[in-house]
């Protein structure tokens, strides 16, 4: 009933071949950008939000989505299975800190810019095994990545501008004129940029580019042979999907953490950007936000869920032990879903949407 | 000279350790081509499991019988509810699956026994050889030696186990063709779950002599990881492969850590073996034992 695309015609090619071909979907995005751009501020302004859940919810929501993304374009679209995640996260990160430390006057946006590109390159050196080895002979190549990466930056001070214990402190996010100094204003940036990018990746999904990647994925001789050029296929989705994930870095160094330090982009960050998008669903934009929406919300609920028990029936759960039950969930909730819905919240959805298009009719 | 030695024989013993832990993939992988991530998180398991037996009262030759009871409850209990039902599955969602596995048995062997570093006394000390000392004036520490005795050991085991008995030849049937073993009446489910016991067992081993050698913490985890870059050099389906490749890491990567570490920076262990695998893989990807890859449309 709500999701009928029949009685919508396509009269021109460009009509055709939108991004957004039906309606409900065009309206869906406004919808969901509007309560962004304009329904949580209000909401903020007349205090319905408070601090807290900019800083530890939304924002962070929003960046992990980004490398999500990033990632998703690797693994999901490309098929190249990749565990340096947060190595490329941390490429952007650094590579921004030191264009904005060292060129004066820099413009924040251009030295994201510029990081992303670093990220990108460091994504096609260590892309460059892809061209031989496959599956998860791949995956263990990529933790030299992750490795490399982190002990270079760590043990380089020039990255670090020689802090002595390794750790920066970013900049402050500065645009004609105006700080982004407070958690709603970060928020907003971060969301513009996040939104911009996800728009191209979905835009970038459906042309050539973004059509080999899935060749590739799906068949690599059978792509090869029909003339599609897996070293050019593959390098630039190692390239694009870097980009990504070193502008996400950039994002979480300037408008998360602020201070931050190379162990902090270690595997287990790379593992949880993993586990977003095999939650939220592989091969799919939208799977990348529901991903990180639930990676993000997990340990919280978790932890008003202890919070509970403590304070209604007294069961105290010691912090350590509370902890390894989180991990305990998250390992549960991969293989859950990996046996349920190996496609993830994304497919979910997307049974939702059939089921909504005759409702409230069972056929 | 000497030293070079001695950092070479220390080496090389280090990578015996990585080889029991690679050996450990080597096996599932054989058997039921699954890319089992979690067996670094069985080493910790078993580990753990054992430190936190001893330290609970019991005695040593008590407490690694119980793990060992512990661990083939967990291998059964992984190929019940995480392998059966994603039978026939793409490879790579079987892997993400043991990532998963693997996060869980991190929490589930934390939850029981807490966070904190345990140490393991098996009773070997710590302490080089004087015999060795004395005569040629190099020092090998006599711990690692007995480790890299058991290893050998355990491969001779597993290697007599493979080729003689009834239960190894089905298992390598089933490794070599699924399809055509469970035609021939081996029962597919009952050897998967004697691979998972064995690799339980395996894992037990390795994580007693390092537990023993580093005390049982949560970088153990990190130690197992190690065995990636072991396995892409000896290829992902060859015992004597894991063993070499084994041998192969552990010297270099002592032996650059000292020779090529003080132009650096130091700390280059942490990453060297895996580039080394990485480098090693442009030129032969099915690395040195593995069975070359054919692939057709």
């Amino acid at each position: 009933m709500f999701y009928r695309e029949s009685g919508q015609f396509k009269a021109t090619y460009a009509e055709d071949s939108e991004i957004f071909p039906i309606r409900q979907d065009k309206i869906g995005i406004a919808v969901i950008l509007a309560i962004a751009f304009l329904g949580i501020p209000l909401l903020a302004k007349t205090g319905f939000l408070s601090d807290y859940a900019f800083t530890a919810i939304l924002t962070p929501f929003l960046i992990f989505s980004l490398a999500a993304l990033g990632l998703n374009i690797l693994t999901g679209y490309a098929g190249q299975l990749s565990l340096g995640t947060a190595a490329f996260m941390a490429v952007g990160a650094f590579a921004s800190y030191n264009f904005m430390l060292r060129i004066d006057g820099m413009p924040i946006l251009v030295a994201f810019i510029l990081g992303g590109l670093c990220a990108a390159a460091v994504g096609i050196i260590f892309g460059l095994p892809s061209i031989r080895i496959r599956g998860f002979y791949l995956a263990a190549a990529t933790l030299a990545t992750q490795f490399f990466i982190v002990w270079c930056l760590t043990k380089v001070g020039w990255f670090t501008n020689y802090s002595s214990s390794g750790v920066i402190t970013a900049q402050k996010i500065m645009m004609f004129g105006y700080t982004f100094d407070t958690s709603f204003s970060k928020y907003l940036f971060v969301l513009s940029v996040v939104s911009v990018m996800a728009l191209l990746a979905k835009n970038m999904v459906r042309t050539n580019v973004g059509r080999s990647w899935m060749a590739i994925r799906d068949m690599d001789m059978a792509a090869e042979v029909i003339g599609f050029r897996p070293v050019r296929t593959k390098l630039m989705a190692f390239a694009v999907s870097s980009f990504y994930c070193g502008v996400a870095g950039a994002l979480f160094a300037y408008a998360y953490l602020g201070t931050v330090e190379p162990e902090g982009f270690n595997l287990d960050l790379s593992f949880r950007i993993l586990f977003m998008i095999i939650i939220g669903g592989v091969g799919s934009i939208l799977g990348s936000f529901l991903g990180s929406a639930f990676i993000v919300l997990l340990p919280i609920l978790l932890n008003m869920f202890t919070h509970f028990l403590d304070s209604s029936i007294g069961v105290d759960v010691p912090s350590g032990i509370a902890s390894s039950i989180e991990l305990m969930v998250f390992g549960a909730m991969i293989i859950f879903f990996l046996i349920v819905e190996p496609h993830g919240l994304a497919r979910l959805w997307q049974i939702g949407k059939e089921k909504l298009r005759l409702w409230p009719f069972p056929h | 000279m000497q030293f070079f030695f001695e950092v070479l024989i220390a080496g090389l013993l280090s990578g015996v350790m990585y080889a029991l832990v690679a050996l450990g993939y080597v096996l599932i992988y054989k058997a039921s081509g699954v890319f089992n991530f979690a067996q670094g998180a069985m080493v910790f398991f078993a580990a753990l499991t054992t430190a936190g037996l001893v330290d609970s009262g019991l005695s040593l030759w008590l407490a690694v019988p119980l793990t060992m009871v512990a661990m083939v409850v967990l291998g059964l209990l992984t190929e019940k509810f995480v392998l059966r039902p994603l039978v026939a599955q793409h490879e790579i969602t079987l892997f993400m699956a043991t990532i998963g596995l693997t996060f869980f048995i991190e929490g589930l062997a934390q939850a029981i026994w807490g966070a904190n570093v345990r140490a393991l006394d098996l009773g070997i000390e710590d302490v080089p050889l004087e015999w060795l000392l004395e005569s040629a004036n190099i020092a090998v520490s006599q711990f690692d030696l007995i480790a890299s005795g058991i290893a050998a050991v355990l491969v001779t085991l597993l290697a007599i186990f493979f080729s003689k008995t009834k239960i190894g030849r089905a298992l390598r049937a089933v490794a070599d063709d699924h399809q055509a073993a469970l035609s021939i009446g081996i029962p597919l489910q009952h050897i998967w779950g004697i691979v998972w016991a064995v690799a339980g067992f395996v894992a037990l081993v390795a994580g007693l002599l390092w537990g023993a050698r580093n005390g049982v913490q949560f970088a153990l985890t990190f130690v197992a990881l190690k065995a990636l870059p072991v396995l892409i050099l000896g290829g992902f389906t060859s015992v004597p492969g894991a063993i070499v490749g084994g041998l192969i890491i552990g010297a270099s990567e002592k032996l650059a850590e000292v020779y090529l570490g003080p132009y650096v920076g130091g700390g280059i262990e942490g990453w060297f073996p895996y580039v080394l695998a990485l480098l090693f893989l442009v030129v032969r990807p099915e690395g040195l034992f593995g069975e070359r890859i054919i692939r057709r449309i």
